[in-house]
């Protein structure tokens, strides 16, 4: 640098030493590398597939599966083909996920608030539970469980019934099965007219607060207007609504529902092992929101809920809903784990099953990845556009 | 209306009733009537739940007993655990030679302990000696083949010497990756960028079982016809595949935390790139990320246990596989309880030391 | 009890744990009194005004707000932080909510004022705070100075009898702490029941009825600025003002 003669007409420099045309050519490398190596991997699949028989693309998807499955969302048979093998195991697993979502986040929020509780007892025992569930690898708890409730539950002969109408044994949990009879459409209707009046009476609610000051108790009359509405009209149209009760017939249970052991032990693991993560989310988020927060709301005379809702869950959120998001996409890639215990899931029946018939490698695993990959892609369009809708203003 | 306090007041203690284990349970337990309540719930919840499992593991057990039918008390059967231990930690590692497992796990834990005491020297050196140097001198150790040491192929390898093989390879492995996936995210070369974005986004929005599918069935049709390599190898390379691409984000998020002064000083100094990012940027970015690399490092080792879907024996598969032989049959919750039990250590134990060094480092910052 | 006093200390005594931080504290304000609370770091000062609203509890004595007992009674306590406003260090404005929104919540949710007239007496005070213009800002965007204005203006909503002010002005730069105490000269001026713990003499000797010295967890000595500046008693208070005075 410093020997540089200043009189000098600045020379070209050599293509190495021009940042711009540097950055463009070691770019125009590593792409050709890349696509060398694409091409590697391409022709050697493809001998490979050559070699083994196999013909590559979709095709295979309108083969025949010619195997059962123990739990379908879907009208299933053994001689459809891999492209209902596939949509089964794609609502197995979303099913298995939605399940685990809703009790994840209610367990979680539970233990997440009692962690922060003034009882000593309940906080230390919510220290505990997230630990210990954390702590543990969530495969591990799956086939533990899984253990555990094959070795405790009775035979199908002598299963625990509950009332007569809900049945547990190694085979499954059989409830019954609600079937609607004629009229039951105005107990829907009563429920959806429910939801639709609690919506606008929020917003008129809102609007004599502002003009008079008067708090409705709003939470409360939405709780009786959605569960009293549907309930009075059920009763006033004679209960059209019957059920199917399991009946044990010989060696098994014949009517009402029988969800499989699998499932319920997927869900609760899953559930069990989000929450512990949740948990400490909760917990985080709401010590994010500053001491002086509260005190300031003390202070002005705000009640212990009224600060709550108005000041401490408003900023709090912000902290938990991405990483709440982040844990909704873990535990939904977790379903995978499904395997171990021979649930139905996507990967079980079809980057499992359906691969070792098929052999087609590729296809599948890249069919399976895709699925994974644009519900995380879902997750972050959604994160991103929460985030920068309650991103604080700051200078 | 002045007032002058002469007399300075002595400091007395508390009244008596807010203090000692009356006032504290008053304050902790009962304060309100739905706490007293809360209190009294979670006492009957405990002991409910606590009762059979105490009755069960120890009152109930047996701890002595070369097959399942030995264990007649009802209870836990530790006689299974207890027999098949050495296979629990060495998997089916010849017994002549599992001295090389002990002497491989002695250096790391000298090693690691040396870099977790505060006060060693030289901790640099020690690092890159246990970053580098040991890996092959466990390799030696472990695989054999030299030095008259006889060959112990992977396959034998299992147990928890497994699980440990597979997330400390797994974490070595896949920091470089992940450093250099870091940078190439912050490059400003739009290229580099977008394939480093699309690599990271792509392992880390699959489960890490299909990239394990992936790893033990595509990786051998990627390769020219005849050639194939060991299923630890391949399981292996998926880990540290996907392990590099949640590294590169805590990396990412250790470099976004150095000021851009910093940056700025080091071009000022005149450093090439690559010398200000190696000389200036990444130690200090490194030694920021230490918790969160702890931390992946616990997910990944709790995440080896998914090897087991691909057929390696590592801690979890080698239980299953014990319970699985007829003198034990019935004896699965057992082992699962001991496995749970040693995942629960090492994350546990991990997790105390991360949330230690975050504590060290928010104080650090704050002087 | 005398209708003129507004604040009642009597043989208040606290502890934290082991250690004693309020020995034996005994006060009586007048309605429109004007007190400033100085003394050394860890002297009890802020401990003392914050027990006035309650938030925090003192184990021993009595505290009278307004002829109201402060017990464990959540009326009590309620109805005492209705008439007590309370301006913090670290202003404390919510962060989610705009500079109206923030003078209102109160107002709204505590006092069942209809909206329209909650934001017509925000303005009026954000007016007399001198930041009107602000009102749809976010607390976020605005100076430390003008963060503070807007915390006096958010207690003043309230229309509290008292207020208290625990060192108002200590996070602030120099150049921002004269437009707060412009502000809190004003609110004196208005014959307002204030408490200040400060370390601003100037506003001491401006404003202030009388001047209390603490340390160590007691009032050690309480006099008229005048005589509490130029003949200070106790050697502590002397050594307390020669620092403070120095720079």
């Amino acid at each position: 640098m410093a020997n540089a003669t200043p009189q000098a007409a600045p020379s070209k420099p050599s293509l190495w030493n021009d940042p711009q045309k540097r950055g463009i050519l070691i770019q125009v490398l590593v792409l050709a590398a890349i696509f060398a190596f694409f091409g590697f991997i391409f022709y050697n699949t493809l001998s490979n597939y050559a070699q083994r028989g196999i013909s590559t693309g979709f095709g295979f998807l309108n083969n025949t599966a010619g195997f059962g499955i123990s739990q379908t969302l879907i009208p299933y048979q053994e001689s459809d083909n891999y492209w209902q093998v596939f949509k089964v195991g794609l609502l197995n697993t979303l099913l298995v996920a939605g399940l685990g979502i809703v009790t994840a986040t209610i367990l979680g929020f539970i233990v997440g608030v009692a962690r922060l509780s003034k009882n000593w007892l309940l906080s230390t025992s919510a220290a505990v539970y997230i630990e210990t569930f954390r702590n543990i690898p969530v495969l591990l708890q799956i086939v533990f469980l899984y253990a555990l409730l094959l070795k405790i539950l009775p035979s199908a002969k002598e299963s625990y019934s509950f009332a007569e109408a809900v049945f547990v044994n190694k085979r499954g949990f059989y409830v019954p099965e609600p079937i609607p009879q004629a009229g039951f459409d105005w107990t829907i209707w009563a429920f959806v007219l429910a939801v639709a009046l609690v919506i606008v009476l929020r917003w008129i609610a809102r609007k004599v607060q502002e003009k008079t000051g008067q708090q409705w108790p709003m939470f409360w009359i939405g709780v009786a207007l959605i569960i009293g509405a549907p309930l009075v009209t059920y009763f006033m149209t004679g209960r059209p609504l019957e059920w199917s009760l399991p009946v044990l017939k010989g060696f098994n249970f014949q009517g009402g529902i029988r969800v499989i052991p699998e499932l319920v032990v997927l869900w609760i693991a899953l559930s069990v092992y989000t929450a512990a993560f949740i948990a400490e989310i909760v917990r985080s988020g709401i010590q994010s929101v500053s001491h002086g927060q509260t005190e300031a709301a003390n202070a002005l005379g705000l009640r212990h809920n009224q600060t709550l809702k108005l000041v401490v869950i408003p900023q709090a959120m912000r902290v938990i809903i991405p990483q709440l998001t982040s844990q909704y996409l873990n535990l939904t890639k977790n379903t995978s784990l499904a395997t171990a215990i021979a649930y139905p899931d996507l990967v079980a029946v079809f980057a499992g099953t359906t691969l070792n018939q098929s052999g087609q490698a590729i296809e599948i695993i890249f069919m399976t990845m895709m699925f994974y990959l644009s519900v995380s892609l879902l997750i972050s369009l959604f994160m991103n556009w929460y985030n920068n809708k309650m991103a604080l203003v700051e200078r | 209306m002045a007032i002058i306090t002469e007399k300075a007041l002595p400091s007395l203690p508390p009244p008596a009733h807010t203090v000692g284990f009356k006032a504290w349970a008053k304050q902790n337990l009962f304060a309100t009537p739905t706490n007293s309540v809360i209190t009294v719930l979670m006492v009957l919840f405990i002991l409910w739940a606590l009762i059979p499992v105490v009755q069960w593991a120890f009152i109930d057990a047996d701890w002595a007993g070369t097959k399942r039918t030995d264990c007649t008390s009802g209870g836990a059967c530790w006689a299974f655990t207890l027999v098949r231990f050495n296979q629990f930690i060495y998997g089916f590692y010849p017994e002549a030679e599992q001295w090389r497992v002990n002497v491989a796990a002695l250096i790391l834990a000298v090693g690691l302990g040396l870099l977790m005491y505060k006060k060693t020297p030289a901790k640099a050196y020690i690092g890159l000696f246990m970053v580098i140097i040991y890996p092959v001198i466990a390799f030696i150790l472990l695989r054999g083949g030299f030095f008259d040491l006889p060959v112990v192929e992977t396959s034998k390898w299992g147990g928890l010497t497994l699980t440990l093989v597979l997330s400390i390879v797994g974490i070595v492995a896949s920091l470089p990756l992940g450093i250099l996936l870091a940078l190439g995210r912050r490059s400003e070369l739009p290229i580099i960028r977008s394939l480093c974005i699309a690599f990271i986004e792509l392992w880390r929005g699959v489960p890490l079982i299909t990239v394990l599918f992936m790893a033990s069935v595509m990786l051998p049709l990627f390769l020219p016809e005849g050639t194939s390599f060991d299923k630890l190898l391949r399981a292996l390379i998926g880990i540290t595949l996907f392990e590099a691409a949640y590294l590169a984000e805590v990396v990412r998020s250790g470099l976004q935390a150095i000021p851009k002064g910093q940056y700025e000083a080091g071009k000022a100094l005149g450093l090439s790139y690559w010398q200000s990012t190696g000389l200036v940027i990444l130690p200090q970015a490194l030694k920021l990320v230490i918790p969160g690399i702890v931390n992946t490092f616990i997910s990944l080792f709790k995440d080896t246990s998914l090897v087991m879907i691909i057929g390696l024996f590592d801690l979890l598969n080698i239980v299953q596989i014990a319970a699985a032989d007829p003198i034990w049959l019935g004896s699965q919750v057992e082992g699962f309880v001991f496995a749970a039990i040693v995942y629960w250590m090492f994350c546990f134990g991990m997790s105390r030391y991360s949330q230690y060094l975050e504590r060290q480092l928010n104080t650090g910052h704050k002087r | 009890m005398e209708n003129n006093v507004a604040i009642q200390l009597i043989g208040v005594n606290k502890w934290y744990g082991e250690f004693h931080v309020l020995r034996d504290v005994n006060l009586n304000v007048e309605r429109g009194e004007r007190i400033v609370i100085c003394g050394p770091s860890g002297s009890g000062k802020s401990t003392m005004i914050r027990c006035i609203n309650r938030l925090e509890e003192h184990q021993q004595g009595q505290i009278i707000v307004d002829n109201v007992e402060l017990t464990n009674d959540l009326k009590n306590i309620d109805q005492i932080r209705r008439e007590v406003g309370m301006v913090f260090q670290h202003f404390n404005l919510f962060p989610h909510l705009t500079v109206l929104e923030n003078c209102c919540l109160a107002p709204m949710w505590v006092r069942k004022v209809p909206r329209k007239e909650a934001e017509r007496v925000a303005m009026e005070y954000l007016e007399k705070v001198k930041i009107p213009h602000q009102a749809k800002k976010y607390p976020g965007q605005l100076s430390g100075g003008q963060q503070q204005r807007v915390a006096i203006a958010r207690s003043l909503c309230m229309n509290p009898r008292i207020m208290l002010f625990d060192e108002p002005t200590s996070a602030l730069d120099p150049e921002m702490i004269k437009e707060v105490l412009d502000t809190m000269i004003e609110l004196a001026e208005s014959g307002m029941t204030m408490l200040c713990v400060t370390h601003e003499m100037g506003f001491a000797k401006t404003v202030a009825d009388r001047v209390i010295f603490m340390d160590g967890g007691q009032v050690i000595e309480m006099n008229t600025p005048d005589e509490f500046f130029n003949h200070p008693q106790h050697e502590r208070t002397q050594l307390f003002l020669s620092q403070i005075l120095a720079h």
